[in-house]
């Protein structure tokens, strides 16, 4: 059967699935000058890929997953700053690990309600860590959070501040290749198949015996750890933290990120990332207000038109064509 | 502060959260629209009266009135050309829409107006000190309670004891039986979107001088009335009244002793009462 | 003498003030044949979701093999042998026809929750949800969407799933309603071809349908069961034509 030879292949690597590793490669060489901004980019893209996780795949609504990109930041900032805890690597698995819990504790309680009352819940989780880290100010700066954060040599070797941007951005390539991978085989797996299973039909995944709660508060769980190792790579590249990290505007970037991308499909985070940065970049600083406008449009625009991202609307057109050239 | 102005000047901010998510709470009850733009609409007649009063005199009442129905006719044909094309629409379509239309109000209104802060030119008869007998306070302030008290009077009587009422009621409770029983559910959701739309507008100008105006207003508040709306109960005038005043006067008496964790103590409030009553407070258990 | 393989007792449900089960004693033997009919509002659909844990009741009991189900979860249920398919198609639309038999035949076999190895390299549930589509003459859609197949085709993909749960007790909820008359046998081959100790209860409306494949018949009206009988004995009884088999057998 056909469909079964697709299935049994589906989980295979394509030619093009190269191309976003080559072409930050490549970036690396062309762009020497403005590794800053790729680094961003880099860290936005696991950022986006964490919450592909749960929303696109496991199809859980979340406006607060912004929680746990600062939970990781925090994480990090504050083991810098108060015990001296400045080991890159192992500093990125602490903040793993704190988000991670943070995830798995709200998601054991917040994944029994759905719809309006999650969406609350998730809203409130983070709105709760924001005022939690604002009034904590003895160990987190409060509304100024930390600047001026230092860290270790990457592996003792590679120097690592804000001046050195090739090493960074090499590092956060690195990291955000290790954590894609782990997605990646989540996403393929029975696992992922059975969010794919939540997110289209919960009656009937009840009805096939799943542990759907179970499911899902472990896929919150893991999303949420990948989203913190994305906040610790924030406040290691920035050497700050503030509370910027945790706020609704991020929370809802990252999503507006995933979407205009395409969800539920991996590279939409890469997309999603990459043409937001870009154009938030050239606009945002000169026309803040036009950027605003045009984000707002674009946002109705694809949850009337375009339900799947630029990647979507690319589908849906190579489709197309190949279904010509085929007839 | 002696306790009683406190407890006015909470019940004010009340007033004006139960203005502005009453209609939030009636439209999430009806037709289960994540509405993320509900907090535009208020802004939109908060400039709407406030600049109507500064630039042509309008007088109070005749602003408020401006406010309500032009905020109401701006919804109706947005509720007609955009929202009806979602409500079979995921939760996420939804959501994600709304956010882009707040995003549009917010910036078209920076373009407009600008951004910044806009105050409201009160008039003489608001300005000043009433005499209460056992307190003096702002007038203001108690005009703001009176009226919400009446309005709120207003839509209870509204909904119980009118036929129109009767049907929202129904199709709250179970919007497939009152389809069945004839009521059109659509209809009835266009009208109420547009009152409470309209409001939401009376409340952002209202509110002006206790919430601020200013273009980022939607966003700033929304967690607010999602969670009046929440603890209110989907769909519950009564419901959104005392959550309102609830909250209304948690958050004002929290700013004023505990001025940095007030907020915290809100949403941790909020949190415990979702997770042990998903459906609210005052909101009736489903199936 | 050994407990039926599923039981009710004294099972009672009502939505507000609506009462759509009504002391309910029922029982489902191994092997049985059985239909479950009444008009539209009856309690039918209500009285599966009571058996799967669906809905929960007011009063009575649920048993299986003689153990009380009470607080058991629908997955629980299922893991015990309980399976059902819905009146309305609950599928997984987005995915194609094979996943969403793969998807149930995964959970059977405890591999739902893995996460290192690709479905893809699981031959062992693809093997067994392709034969499972093949049996339904399902194999030329394996790889649509469901949202793409017509309603008929759908409904017996909803079978496939359930079928995919190799259940020791099967409740199909009006499996043959959209299915075009002319594709009605494949339902009724497949249900045949299940073996012979497993339990089926089927709802259904289409009278040919029931009187062909039930060994037992239960009517029910209003939440309460009416009477219940071999074929024979429910076609002759008076009271079941008057309140329900005449409109339905003159149709
Ligand atoms: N969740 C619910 N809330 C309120 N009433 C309900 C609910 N579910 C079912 N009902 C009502 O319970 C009664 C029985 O419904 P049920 O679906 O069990 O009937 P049925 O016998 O399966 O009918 P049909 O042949 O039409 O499928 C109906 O009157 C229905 O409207
Ligand atoms: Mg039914």
């Amino acid at each position: 059967m056909r469909a079964v030879l697709e299935l049994a292949g589906r989980h295979r690597l394509r030619a093009w699935e190269a191309l976003p590793w080559a072409a930050a490669l490549a970036a690396f060489f062309v762009f020497p000058n403005h590794l800053a901004f790729g680094t961003q980019l880099l860290i936005t893209v696991l950022f986006a890929l964490s919450l592909d996780l749960v929303l696109g795949y496991a199809g859980i609504v979340t406006l607060g997953h912004a929680a746990f990109f600062g939970a990781g930041a925090y994480t990090v900032g504050m083991l810098a700053q108060h015990l001296g805890w400045n080991e890159p690597l192992s500093s990125l698995a602490a903040a793993a690990l704190v988000a991670g819990a943070i995830g798995l504790a709200s998601g054991l309680v917040l994944l029994r309600t759905h719809g309006l009352t999650l969406l609350m819940l998730t809203l409130c989780t983070m709105a709760l860590l924001e005022e939690a880290a604002n009034m904590g100010a003895r160990y987190t700066g409060g509304f100024d959070g930390m600047p001026g954060l230092g860290f270790q040599p990457l592996l003792g070797i590679f120097p690592f501040d804000v001046l050195f941007f090739r090493s960074q951005y090499l590092y956060a390539l690195a990291v955000l290749f290790a954590c894609f991978v782990v997605v990646r085989v989540l996403v393929y797996s029975p696992f992922g198949q059975s969010l794919t299973g939540i997110r289209e039909n919960l009656l009937r995944m009840h009805a096939v015996g799943a542990p759907v709660r179970a499911r899902l508060v472990l896929a919150y769980a893991i999303s949420a750890a990948l989203a913190g190792v994305a906040g610790g790579l924030f406040t290691q590249a920035n050497a700050f933290v503030n509370l910027a990290v945790l706020g609704l505007d991020r929370a809802a970037g990252v999503l507006i990120i995933l979407i205009l991308g395409g969800y539920g499909r991996l590279y939409g985070a890469f997309v999603g990332a990459l043409a937001y940065l870009l154009l938030e970049h050239a606009l945002a600083k000169a026309y803040p207000t036009a950027w605003q406008l045009g984000l707002g449009l674009a946002l109705m625009a694809v949850a009337l038109y375009a339900r799947n991202g630029i990647l979507g609307i690319a589908a849906s057109l190579h489709r197309r064509l190949g279904g010509r050239r085929a007839a | 502060m002696d306790v009683a102005s406190v407890l006015l000047g909470g019940f004010a901010a009340g007033m004006v959260l139960f203005i502005v998510s009453v209609g939030l709470s009636v439209t999430l009850g009806l037709m289960g629209f994540v509405n993320l733009a509900h907090g535009g609409f208020a802004m939109l007649g908060g400039y709407a009266i406030a600049l109507s009063m500064r630039e042509w005199g309008l007088p109070f009442p005749a602003a408020l009135a401006l406010g309500f129905a032009s905020v109401a006719a701006l919804s109706v044909v947005l509720e007609r050309l955009l929202y009806a094309r979602l409500y079979r629409a995921s939760e996420l379509d939804q959501v994600l829409f709304t956010i882009g239309l707040a995003f549009v109000m917010i910036a078209s209104v920076t373009l407009a107006v600008g951004p910044e802060t806009q105050t409201l030119v009160l008039p003489e008869w608001l300005r000043g000190q009433a005499d209460l007998g056992f307190i003096k306070y702002r007038s203001y302030s108690v005009a703001v309670i009176v009226a919400g008290v009446v309005l709120a009077l207003a839509l209870w009587l509204g909904f119980e004891r009118t036929r129109y009422g009767a049907r929202i009621r129904a199709a709250v409770d179970n919007r497939r039986m009152a389809e069945s029983l004839g009521v059109d559910v659509q209809r009835l959701f266009t009208v109420t979107f547009a009152i409470g739309s309209g409001l939401a507008a009376v409340g952002g100008g209202i509110g002006a001088e206790i919430l601020g105006l200013d273009p980022q207003y939607p966003l700033r508040y929304l967690a607010y009335f999602l969670i009046v709306v929440a603890v209110g109960g989907l769909g519950r005038v009564t419901g959104v009244f005392f959550s309102a005043l609830l909250i209304g006067v948690l958050d004002f008496v929290l700013k004023i002793y505990f001025p940095k964790g007030g907020a915290m103590f809100i949403y941790a409030l909020t949190l415990a009462l979702l997770l042990w009553r998903p459906q609210g407070l005052f909101g009736k258990r489903t199936a | 003498m050994r407990a039926p393989l599923l039981e009710t007792r004294g099972l009672c449900k009502s939505f507000g003030a609506l009462e759509v089960a009504r002391d309910i004693d029922f029982r489902l033997e191994r092997g049985a044949r059985h239909a479950l009919i009444g008009p539209n509002g009856a309690g039918k659909t209500t009285l599966v979701n009571l058996l799967t844990g669906a809905l929960q009741p007011s009063r009575g009991s649920v048993l299986l093999e003689g153990d009380d189900l009470a607080g058991l979860a629908q997955a629980k249920r299922v893991k015990r042998g309980l399976a059902r398919t819905f009146q309305i198609n609950q599928l997984f639309r987005g995915l194609t026809v094979l996943e969403n038999v793969c998807i149930a035949v995964a959970e059977r076999l405890g591999v739902g929750g893995s996460m290192l190895r690709p479905a893809g390299k699981r031959a062992d549930v693809i093997g067994e949800a392709s034969r499972l589509l093949e049996m339904l003459r399902l194999q030329g859609d394996a790889g649509r969407r469901v949202a793409e197949l017509p309603y008929g085709r759908q409904r017996l993909v909803e079978l496939a799933i359930a079928l995919g749960l190799k259940p020791r007790v099967l409740l199909l909820d009006e499996p043959a309603a959209g299915i075009p008359s002319a594709e009605s046998h494949i339902l009724l081959d497949a249900i045949a071809a299940l073996p012979a100790d497993i339990a089926v209860l089927i709802i259904e409306h289409d009278m040919d349908l029931v009187f062909r494949f039930a060994r037992r018949i239960t009517v029910m009206v209003s939440g309460a069961v009416f009477a219940e009988g071999s074929p024979a004995e429910i076609a002759a009884n008076r009271e079941v034509r008057a309140v329900y088999l005449g409109s339905a057998l003159d149709a």
